[in-house]
């Protein structure tokens, strides 16, 4: 009996330890950059630990807090899943700002045009219109890619530049608010037609839009047909080709889902928060994506809570530079230094014995 | 405006202008893109370098100019400035050589690194001013003030021109040259000759990096000639499209750079004649062209003309 229990104690451990590893080696590089930011902030004159508090204080010590940090989490997983997808087919897309912009845009041309119907019908055109444009947006993209061989990162890099030309172009013309004096900025639509709260917070409902969203594309990637097809291109184009997969259906098919939930967050910044399209739009909340589908290594799953723990290191910008004097290019840089280090941490793997599956050493 | 006595004269006249002012940013990040991915790496993080260049440049500048004199000053800058995206440029050659890490996500994150530490340590320099670089005033002979203003030329885009035609004659005739095209052509080969494959690649992205700082430091040196975190519009990032436009030539580059430039005056030269109409479009024209000329260039069936082999393979 007793012999039998330590076998299990020491074999079990050791067949999960291969499972550990994906979770361990991001984690401890996210433990490595905290530390190589706590020196950062050292040699600027502050107190590493009481920065990192007032890091954690600021995201989640409290109800309120938390509500900040979920705030900003939610544009988060819907712009990370603008890489995300197409990632898992092997294309490296970083046009979620673009697609965001003319989501947003889009959105508020929707609730403008149809702000008169039933307020949840306008919130669904709304939906819809900021999905479709950037939507197409992206599949612009993927068809570049697909028929004129476009390199991908650097196409939807450009196509970021071109959407916030055209958002200034609109809001500083056609859609222009006139009586709306700090920065050119749309008509706002109704107030009646924005985004509700969840039961009793200042959390609104993009939130949830996140979480379903990242959960759907979960099981897509994971679990149907049409995501193990996405996988084998990605893992072998040409073998995908010889077993029938339609390469090209599937690049616009992705790449239009990957850009629609880019497009839904910027509806939900408009329709939850700002209310009109303008400059706020362009904060940055694309680029942030990217990094949280890199920490996230590309599993929509793990989007939703490395958005929350993006979203929470986004929500403390401010006390940085308020309790601490330190510029709030501080959280950019401790953006750079996370994703400099989980990149790093990608060449690890395998590297550590430990993460190795043995069989028991002896028969139990 | 000066430009109205001219009328609709303008517009060529402000255009040429802005093309000389505008060029030499995009001359030497894509110089720095080009030497890079000779070496069969890609660095998408020169915007970073480019903001850090700017940001260093500006800083030294301004720090220097009572111990140096506001005639060494600047320069200084621009050799700080240079240090500073080989330091940028140390850290990606170190990142994207790790087996599995790919070069172009390590780019990305560069970007993000490099523009937080550049708006980070620039924060105290965005008001004060520094000495600039000087300009050589060919247009002296002329009355107009627009000819004038058309006809000043920065030393610094002289050195990159000068630099084209250097790195050309660097690729084609020496045997420092060769080891780069050997490693980002066929890096088996190359190990197979006894080059360090690690070394030349790592050099060549540091050196890249350099000359994206240097093309920053003169956005805030010369033109536009103050430190802002809005200082660059996307130089950096589209380098890559236009090495791939220059087909990895140094001397087309020089072409791609004027072209780009040139892009890039025809809006603010429509608004000085008071074309005040499509202004954001026209801002995008940088953007617009560079993606065309990517579809236009591109193919889904062959490799692009000229390109590294190792390119993109992750060899």
């Amino acid at each position: 009996m007793a012999t039998t229990s330590s076998a299990v104690s020491r074999s079990v451990p050791l067949r999960w330890r291969s499972s550990l590893e994906p979770i361990l080696l991001p984690f401890g590089a996210l433990l490595a950059s905290l530390l190589i930011f706590g020196l950062f902030c050292a040699m600027a004159g502050a107190n590493p630990f009481a920065v990192y508090g007032s890091i954690y204080r600021a995201a989640f010590g409290s109800w309120f807090s938390w509500q900040n940090t979920l705030q900003r989490a939610a544009p988060l997983m819907l712009t990370s899943l603008c890489t995300i997808l197409p990632a898992r087919m092997g294309l490296v897309i970083i046009g979620n700002e673009g697609a965001l912009v003319m989501g947003g845009v889009a959105a508020v041309a929707m609730g403008l045009w149809a702000g008169s119907l039933a307020p949840p019908v306008v919130v669904f055109l709304m939906a819809l219109a900021g999905m479709v444009a950037g939507g197409l947006w992206i599949m612009v993209v993927g068809a570049l890619r697909h028929y004129r061989g476009v390199n991908e990162t650097i196409s939807s890099l450009l196509m970021n530049h071109i959407a916030i030309a055209l958002m200034n172009h609109w809001v500083g013309g056609p859609l222009r608010d006139p009586s709306f004096l700090s920065k050119p900025s749309s008509f706002a639509i109704d107030e009646a037609n924005m985004l509700g709260r969840l039961w009793g917070t200042r959390i609104h409902f993009g939130l949830v839009y996140g979480i379903v969203a990242c959960l759907v594309a979960y099981v897509l990637i994971q679990h149907t047909t049409l995501g193990f097809s996405v996988r084998i291109i990605g893992g072998n184009p040409k073998v995908a080709r010889m077993v029938g997969i339609a390469v090209g259906k599937l690049t616009l098919l992705i790449t239009f889902l990957a850009g629609s939930c880019a497009g839904l967050a910027g509806m939900v910044e408009v329709a939850a928060v700002h209310g009109r399209a303008n400059e706020s739009l362009t904060v940055g909340y694309g680029y942030s994506g990217v990094l949280v589908a890199f920490v996230a290594r590309q599993n929509p799953a793990a989007a939703v809570a490395m958005a929350i723990l993006l979203g929470g290191i986004l929500a403390s910008g401010s006390i940085l530079q308020r309790s601490h004097n330190l510029p709030d290019a501080t959280v950019l840089v401790f953006q750079g230094i996370v994703f400099l280090l989980i990149l790093y941490s990608e060449s690890l793997y395998g590297r550590f014995d430990f993460f190795r599956d043995r069989e028991p050493s002896e028969p139990a | 405006m000066e430009t109205e006595a001219l009328g609709w004269w303008g517009i060529p006249l402000a255009v040429i202008a802005g093309t000389l002012r505008g060029s030499a940013p995009f001359l030497f990040v894509s110089l720095g893109e080009c030497l890079t991915e000779k070496s069969g790496k890609i660095n998408l993080g020169l915007e970073g370098s480019l903001l850090m260049g700017a940001m260093s440049a500006y800083a030294i500048s301004f720090l220097t100019q009572n111990t140096a004199g506001s005639v060494v000053a600047p320069w200084l800058g621009v050799l700080v400035a240079g240090f500073a995206g080989l330091a940028l440029g140390g850290i990606h050659a170190f990142l994207a050589q790790q087996p599995r890490v790919n070069d172009v996500a390590v780019g990305i994150a560069m970007i993000i690194f490099g523009s937080g530490m550049a708006f980070y340590l620039g924060k105290p320099f965005i008001q004060p001013a520094a000495p600039r670089l000087p300009a050589f005033e060919l247009g002296n002979w002329s009355s107009s003030p627009a000819i004038q203003a058309a006809l000043k030329l920065s030393p610094l885009l002289l050195l990159g021109i000068l630099l084209a035609f250097v790195m050309h004659w660097f690729f084609r005739s020496t045997r420092w040259g060769l080891f780069v095209r050997a490693v980002g052509d066929n890096p088996d080969a190359a190990r197979a000759m006894g080059i360090s494959v690690p070394k030349v690649r790592a050099l060549c992205i540091m050196a890249g990096s350099f000359l994206a700082a240097v093309g920053g430091a003169y956005l805030s040196l010369y033109y536009p000639g103050s430190w802002t975190e809005r200082i660059s519009s996307g130089q950096g990032l589209m380098a890559v499209a236009l090495v791939i436009f220059a087909k990895w030539n140094p001397l087309q580059c020089l072409l791609a750079a004027f072209l780009f430039g040139g892009a890039q005056a025809i809006g603010p030269a429509l608004q000085s004649v008071g074309v005040q109409s499509n202004y954001y479009l026209w801002n995008a024209a940088p953007y617009v062209l560079t993606l065309g000329i990517m579809i236009l260039t591109s193919s889904p069936r062959r490799t692009l003309a000229g390109m590294p082999g190792a390119l993109g393979t992750g060899k």
